[in-house]
């Protein structure tokens, strides 16, 4: 064991001798090793937060043909701190009638689901918080809590248009959390477990091969989890100007804006590590722990890139097509998927990889093409509908 | 005393003084809040026993579908979220000797089970939790038949909940 092929542990270790030489008990000492193991992880994670803020400013503004933040530093790049400075010192206001304690700690829980996502992120083979072998229940879980902090946040700040967002985000999370769960049960039936690390040691190949439209379904409903363009209801600012965050001022604004942005950059996580392979890309994970969760930060900063893609180029959707976009044709869609990939997999369980994949592959293909036909029918008549009156108008006037 | 005593000491203090304000606090909201705390602490239980799936389902249910329900029913049918009225009624000594004579009956009869004070050990390395509930569920000779007519049950209060909300045009 050296500090380049296992360093968690290495650092553990050396540690651990550290602390027990001192005459700590090795429980207490057990347990500061692990306190600091979290320190670390949620540090490092808050300081990427930070340089997001960077990334998003920018790519949004290379959408939108403008420069974006190149004043404070090299290309902008010291613009978060000093936007973090400015957060800092405003005035904190807590509005007349609010609910201070449900109030303050709303954007401390808002925050706090997302970190806890990354407790089972693994970073490299052996760098990861914990493999729970309930991992995919886990994403779910957490986002329980981020719906949660976003219903006591409006709440408690006494406003309309926050109630109002906030009823709109959770219907929109609990609609979508349904086709989430199932698509995510894809990669658990390919991999036979729930577990992130056993799925990532399992994809030899990408499961976006072996499943396609399931990658393309997660995603959407990432995107609606997260409250983002086009779902993002919770804060449509013509129509409720900020939704639930609308009375929050400088740093708990703030923590709202960190965890969103931090949302959006664990999904491409986790985007890439169901269907992408995680920390794994042709052998080159081999080279050592610290390259591979390079790998998987990269992937996630592509996947990432793939949400900021869609927000700056599709327009807000209405709250009625948004919901029963995600009832009468994600969910009854990725159960098909769900139903149609177990029953491929028990079937093509003895044969060559090679036909394995082509199987899967073709089957995805199939399934995509009759559903497409199908809405494309569907469209076609409901147009008709709509049009029927003025046709007769015309030709009876 | 272990850390992992220490632990269940907090959370069982948290548990019953969240439980406590549930019923005594006078705004709803509130009320449906530390109900949440205390189906958490639940879970940390869970946790503690090292029954991750059952932990990690309490939060999924209990917090993110049943508590949200609650906290929905309650702000879109009530106006006045405190509640004014009396917050005990003319039976409450009743139910008080039963609550007693409850907890009295549990403590003397796991007093007679072995296990009573044993501390949950670590599973054996290859231990599939997970795999084995999924198999007991689905297998004919375990719980394959509570299972099928708990989901027969949800679709009939599906099925229901469809035919009450429809909208006839």
């Amino acid at each position: 064991m050296n500090l380049w092929t296992d360093p968690v542990n290495f650092i553990s270790h050396w540690l651990m001798s550290l602390l027990t030489g001192w005459g700590i008990a090795e429980w207490l000492a057990n347990f500061l090793i692990q306190l600091i193991g979290v320190v670390v992880l949620v540090s490092m994670m808050m300081l990427i937060d930070i340089l997001l803020v960077w990334v998003e400013r920018k790519v949004v503004a290379r959408f939108q043909d403008r420069l974006g933040p190149n004043r404070v530093g090299p290309f902008g790049i010291i613009q978060p701190f000093a936007d973090i400075i400015k957060l800092l010192i405003k005035e904190d206001i807590t509005p007349d009638g609010a609910d201070r304690v449900v109030y303050n700690l709303a954007p401390i829980l808002s925050l706090m689901s997302v970190l806890l996502l990354w407790a089972i992120v693994p970073l490299a083979p052996v760098i990861f918080g914990v493999d729970l072998n309930v991992g995919a229940l886990y994403i779910i879980a957490t986002g329980a809590i981020g719906a949660l902090s976003i219903i006591m946040a409006a709440w408690s700040s006494n406003n309309k248009y926050a109630l109002i967002g906030a009823f709109r985000q959770v219907a929109v999370m609990v609609s979508f959390e349904v086709p989430m769960i199932a698509t995510m049960l894809i990669p658990t039936i390919l991999a036979g477990s729930m577990s992130m690390g056993a799925i990532v040691q399992s994809q030899n190949v990408w499961y976006v091969v072996i499943a396609p439209l399931a990658a393309i379904i997660f995603m959407i409903t990432a995107i609606a989890e997260l409250g983002r363009a086009p779902f993002d209801m919770n804060e449509a600012e013509s129509e409720i100007v900020a939704g639930f965050h609308i009375e929050y001022t400088g740093m708990k604004f703030g923590l709202f804006y960190a965890g969103e942005l931090m949302h959006a950059f664990t999904f491409g996580g986790f985007w890439a590590i169901l269907f992408f392979g995680g920390y794994r890309l042709f052998g080159l994970e081999n080279l050592g722990p610290l390259v591979a969760a390079v790998i998987l930060l990269a992937k996630a900063l592509l996947g990432y890139w793939v949400i900021m893609w869609v927000k700056y180029t599709m327009m807000r959707i209405r709250i009625d097509n948004m919901l029963s976009f995600s009832w009468k044709f994600l969910t009854p869609l990725a159960f098909v998927i769900l139903m149609a990939t177990a029953l491929m997999n028990a079937i093509l369980r003895s044969v060559s990889s090679g036909v394995y994949i082509a199987g899967m592959f073709l089957m995805n293909l199939v399934i995509g093409l009759v559903v497409i036909e199908i809405v494309r029918r569907q469209g076609k008549r409901s147009r008709a509908r709509v049009e029927e009156p003025i046709h007769r108008a015309v030709a009876h006037p | 005393m272990t850390i992992m005593q220490i632990i269940f000491l907090i959370v069982g203090a948290v548990i019953l003084g969240s439980a406590l304000m549930v019923v005594t606090t006078g705004n709803l909201v509130h009320a449906a809040l530390w109900l949440i705390v205390t189906l958490f602490g639940v879970a940390v239980l869970y946790a503690l026993l090292n029954a991750s799936f059952l932990a990690v389902v309490q939060v999924v249910i209990y917090i993110g579908a049943i508590a949200i329900l609650f906290i929905f029913a309650v702000m879109l049918t009530r106006k006045e979220m405190r509640d004014r009225g009396p917050q005990l009624n003319s039976a409450w000594w009743l139910s008080a000797i039963i609550a007693l004579l409850t907890f009295g009956g549990l403590i003397w009869i796991l007093q007679g089970w072995s296990d009573f004070a044993r501390l949950p050990g670590d599973f054996p390395t290859g231990f599939d939790a997970v795999g084995l509930l999924g198999n007991a569920l689905v297998s004919p000779d375990a719980f394959v038949l509570p299972f099928e007519v708990a989901s027969v049950l949800l679709l009939a209060a599906l099925v229901g909940a469809v035919y009450v909300a429809f909208n006839r045009k």
